[in-house]
């Protein structure tokens, strides 16, 4: 176990949110470190501070103390260009609400951050229809957001995520705007990506079909880290049903 | 390694040029104001640059008009300038048009403040984001700007036709005519960039989170 690369360590993170008159105490020390290539699953009743992490986590928000290292590289010591850098080519995020840019296409949306990249133009737009072949819109890439269903929106922001070749993908509650079957696809297309790849997949859910497919599941509590699962730990407990009751 | 991200011109033209052809009819409203307040600055510095070309001719036919309605024609005559009032009036059509402008542009960007949060997650530096906006306003400026002032200028003309009768199209002040149209211009695309720099610069230096937030 210890010889595997830690790819993600989280060290006391703790994140209060000001609100004038009071203070919200959301993370209160959170100590957490994950495995390059694992699929990791995030749980956690609402308002349990699962979004808080995974923004610290993703660099897109600061914590209050503690600090983050993505691949033994403290976050915080980054300067504009290098986090820019890290959003960019070293993390993929997905997100409950897609947040694909309305007036763009399926395809200018996930050639983006190439583009960011310095990836040239056709190059780009070559592995963008890979990219939407290999999440199952083959033919959709004139479409706007607006114009396909949330399912498919979702597969667009995974093809987006994936288009740096990124080394984690952050997926915040990924399934949480789709029906049963839909949010199952998405599901089998991240746990496929993270088998076929190695890419190192992070995923806030309380959305229990989840569970089958994680490498570990941490449990989330009012700010704090309840327990670390692996996967044949939930398996004795029937598909984590149970432990789910908690 | 370098460690870098880019956004090439060309790139940033064509989201910001995308981002104007979608929103078309917002795109529309804001530069509807500008051409109203660009016409009317040019309608009134265009006026003022016809009369003093009739009043350069010398032409009495003309100088006879000119003196009915109230101006001096003596040759000593000190040359014409937008009268106070009149200059009051464009000052306030301009400020008008800066707090509408100012006011468009605004919501234009808080509209926009989760993609601009998207793009901050997908790679974006601030200035990328700002440059896009700055291209936005500055094509907006520039085609409210071009058809205000022709509007204006085009109004102008029609109103010294009818008042001074054909023949003074001979001794329009061409030159000076052209350089009221380029002031003009520049003024529309300074306002439009004093719009949305503000804005702009706000929201790109927000932490994605903030910025996807924002209530839409
Ligand atoms: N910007 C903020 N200002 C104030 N409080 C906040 C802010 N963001 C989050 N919180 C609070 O932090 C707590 C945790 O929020 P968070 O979004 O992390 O929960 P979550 O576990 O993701 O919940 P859910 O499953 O519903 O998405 C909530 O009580 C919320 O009210
Ligand atoms: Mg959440």
């Amino acid at each position: 176990m210890t010889e595997k690369k830690k790819i993600v360590r989280v060290t006391g993170v703790t994140k209060d949110f000001d609100l004038g008159k009071i203070v919200v105490k959301v993370l209160k020390g959170i100590d957490l470190e994950i495995e390059e290539g694992k699929y990791i699953s995030i749980m956690g009743p609402s308002g349990s501070g699962k979004s808080t992490l995974f923004n610290m986590i993703g660099g897109l928000d600061k914590p209050t103390s503690g600090k983050v290292f993505i691949d033994e590289v403290d976050i915080a010591q980054l300067d504009a260009y290098e986090l820019a850098w890290l959003r960019c080519r070293k993390i993929g995020y997905i997100f409950q609400t897609f947040n694909l840019i309305p007036v763009m296409t399926a395809l200018e949306n996930i050639t983006i951050p190439m583009t960011f990249a310095g990836v040239s133009n056709d190059a780009a737009l070559r592995r963008g229809m890979e990219l939407l072949d290999q999440v199952g819109l083959t033919g959709r890439h004139t479409h706007r957001p607006s114009e396909l269903s949330g399912g498919q929106q979702q597969r667009v922001a995974v093809a987006r995520a994936l288009a740096n070749s990124p080394a984690i993908i952050l997926a915040d509650e990924p399934t949480g705007n789709l029906d049963l079957t839909t949010g199952e696809d998405i599901i089998r297309l991240l746990k496929e990506l993270s088998l076929q790849r190695g890419v190192t997949v992070i995923s806030a859910t309380h959305d229990y079909k989840m569970l089958n497919v994680s490498d570990q599941v941490v449990w989330i509590r009012d700010g704090q880290v309840d327990k670390i699962q692996e996967r044949d730990e939930l398996d004795i407990r029937t598909g984590g049903l149970e432990s789910a009751r908690h | 390694m370098r460690r870098l991200v880019a956004l090439p011109l060309s790139k940033s033209f064509q989201m910001a040029y995308q981002s104007i052809r979608v929103r078309f009819f917002r795109s529309l409203v804001t530069t509807t104001s500008l051409v109203l307040a660009v016409a009317f600055l040019t309608f009134t510095q265009a006026g003022n640059d016809i009369t003093e070309g009739l009043l350069i001719s010398q032409d009495p036919a003309f100088l006879q008009i000119l003196s009915k309605i109230g101006y001096d024609v003596s040759p000593d005559a000190p040359s014409i300038n937008s009268s106070p009032k009149q200059r009051w009036i464009v000052f306030l059509s301009l400020l008008v048009c800066v707090v509408g402008i100012i006011n468009a542009q605004l919501m234009s960007v808080t509209e926009r403040f989760r993609e601009i949060g998207t793009l901050k997650c997908l790679g974006a530096l601030d200035r990328f984001i700002v440059r896009i906006f700055v291209i936005e306003a500055t094509m907006q400026g520039l085609a409210g700007g071009v058809v205000g002032a022709l509007l204006g200028t085009l109004v102008a003309l029609t109103a010294s036709i009818f008042r001074f009768g054909s023949a003074a199209v001979s001794v329009m002040p061409w030159t000076d005519l052209g350089a009221t149209i380029f002031y003009a211009v520049c003024t529309g695309t300074g306002l439009s960039l004093l719009g949305v720099l503000y804005p702009a610069i706000i929201a790109s230096r927000m932490l994605p989170v903030e910025a996807m937030r924002v209530e839409q």
